[in-house]
């Protein structure tokens, strides 16, 4: 699949993501907008995973843990035919399908529930213990946000999973820069991110989020242990009046914005 | 108890590999056994119980079945929303072994006791909650946790128990046992308190009092239908946990009785909603709460 290609499935991404906010009125579509190229690399290039075998036990599984960012992994499942593309209508809608945070049962894809922060981490290692012990080759692919690094049980897993030397995990972190309620290093520095990770023992790379040649590199370069990825993002990626806006944590567009969103995007491909 | 527990999770990690061990830490000179048989199936996890429960989640959505023990306090309440979530509402099939039921760790303080943790976990949706009351109990429910999928919680209490039912004795989840038949009202204990309630009820024998002693080791699900059983006969009850009064034993039961329109002679014996501020060893501890010496049963009078 060619750069063009995947940059293709992104906008597709983004308008669905865009329609599925639109419609129901729901926030964090910054969030979402952030990690689109690190999802459409994982499930278009990096990925073993099959919509036909959701339950091959040698597959790869990635845990969303900022799962605030679900419109896009809802819209990626979608174009992976887990399932059909309408049931993007029912997101977080009365009567809808799809939660704001995810839930695993309604729709197949989704390895794990998540919606509060700091918690998919010491899954993934959970789940990357047992394939170490089951002599299975699945990789563990874990996205956490920027923000969520504030969390004191991401450090719990950090410290542990280097220290079980667990080669089958990839941390990415989605380091747009925005959290909650300020930017990420005025509520609590956390540069230098690379040193601190790699005191830890972990393998690093930083690259840029939204370059699907440096993603692909930094998923496929060799680890000798936990990898983190720290992928720097711009928040709201892809529609100029919501990038680096902390309103657009919250916000949904407005009708017109919604159209001007669209024409942005359809100009950004030519 | 805690013996019970290791011995018969060994038994049956020999027949199934899938069995997982996860401790944040805890365990000295009860779970070396089992580590050094089972090296692979085994993991300290340091002394981060959050990320401890999260793991375990982790394990049990790939196919095992895991336990963590802990200290009652550090594995469901320094943890609680990694219980809650990763847990409870993923559906995973992990078993929380807390030891130290109560005031059980007496002198060490109100950080170590557990009053709050039969509320806190029955509360949750899919948590299962099971009190054994004495080694078979232990043993068997503990069987039985491995037989029945899903998130638990067990509430151990220490070593030293005295066996209170029959060898071969089979318990099941969501079960009352009866110990003692009585006509003169029900006394129903759950978790570490069945020792004392058998004592009291052969005190009571002596005086011509003919209790009907009941265990309650399951508390969710509860045996809903023993207690309407109970009703029917109009046999006054008293509940005893070491637990605080609220949300345990005594409330669970109050809820069935309230809502089945009859009235019945009712008292709650627990912890009264507040925290052991008193030093002293685990029996000092139930002598200070007054759950040592046996009630007053004038009540039933009135």
């Amino acid at each position: 699949m060619t750069d063009n290609q995947l940059r293709a499935i992104a906008k597709k991404i983004r308008v669905h993501v865009l329609k599925m906010i639109l419609d129901s009125k729901s926030s964090h579509i910054g969030s979402a907008l952030s990690i689109v190229e690190i999802l459409v690399t994982l499930y278009f290039k990096i990925l073993n995973t099959d919509p036909a075998n959701i339950d091959d036990p040698d597959r790869d599984k990635f845990i969303l843990s900022k799962a605030h960012g679900s419109a896009s992994l809802y819209a990626i499942l979608a174009e992976k035919k887990f399932f059909s593309l309408d049931i993007l209508k029912k997101y977080f809608v009365n009567g809808g399908i799809l939660p704001g945070h995810l839930d695993k049962l309604p729709v197949p894809g989704i390895e794990f529930s998540t919606g509060s922060l700091g918690h998919g981490l010491g899954v993934g290692i959970g789940m990357a213990i047992a394939n170490k012990q089951s002599c299975l080759k699945g990789r563990i692919f874990v996205l956490i946000g920027d923000g969520e690094c504030n969390e004191g049980s991401i450090w719990e897993g950090v410290m542990l999973a280097a220290h079980l030397k667990l080669d089958n995990l990839t941390v990415i972190i989605d380091y747009n820069k925005i959290q909650s309620f300020g930017r990420t290093n005025e509520v609590i520095n956390q540069e230098p991110v690379i040193d601190k990770w790699k005191s830890f023992g972990w393998d690093t790379i930083e690259v840029n989020g939204h370059d699907f040649n440096e993603l692909i590199n930094a998923f496929n370069k060799k680890q000798t242990n936990s990898k983190v990825i720290i992928a720097h993002t711009i928040k709201g990626k892809g529609v100029s009046f919501m990038e680096n806006k902390l309103e657009w944590h919250y916000k949904s567009p407005s009708e017109s914005e919604y159209k001007t969103a669209l024409q942005e995007l359809e100009i950004d491909d030519q | 108890m805690r013996t019970t527990f290791i011995n018969t999770l060994i038994e049956l990690a020999k027949k199934d590999d899938r069995i997982f061990l996860i401790t944040p830490d805890m365990g000295y000179s009860v779970l070396e056994k089992y580590r050094d048989e089972f090296p692979d199936r085994f993991l300290n996890s340091g002394i981060a119980e959050q990320n401890s429960i999260s793991i375990a989640s982790g394990l049990a959505a790939s196919g095992k079945i895991v336990y963590v023990y802990d200290i009652i306090p550090f594995v469901t309440m320094r943890c609680f929303e990694q219980v809650r979530l990763d847990l409870a509402y993923n559906q995973t099939n992990v078993k929380l072994v807390g030891i130290g039921a109560g005031l059980t760790y007496g002198s060490l303080g109100t950080s170590h006791h557990a009053i709050e943790d039969i509320a806190i976990m029955r509360a949750i949706p899919n948590m299962t909650v099971l009190c054994p009351g004495d080694p078979i109990e232990t043993r068997e429910l503990i069987c039985r946790s491995y037989e029945t999928f899903g998130p638990m919680y067990i509430r151990l209490g220490k070593n030293g128990e005295p066996k209170i039912h029959p060898d071969g004795t089979r318990i099941e989840i969501g079960k009352a046992i009866d110990v003692t038949d009585g006509k003169d009202f029900a006394l129903i204990t759950t978790s570490n308190t069945l020792e004392i309630g058998k004592r009291w009820v052969d005190e009571w024998k002596e005086e011509n009092i003919d209790v009907n002693l009941i265990s309650m080791p399951s508390i969710k699900p509860f045996d809903h239908e023993r207690i309407h059983e109970l009703l029917s006969k109009d046999l006054p009850i008293i509940t005893f946990e070491e637990h605080n009064i609220i949300g345990g034993l005594g409330s669970s039961v109050a809820e069935i009785i309230a809502e089945s329109g009859k009235s019945v002679k009712f008292k709650r014996i627990g912890i009264p909603d507040t925290f052991s501020h008193y030093v002293g060893q685990h029996e000092y501890q139930r002598k200070m709460f007054g759950l040592l010496e046996k009630p007053s049963i004038d009540f039933l009078k009135y």
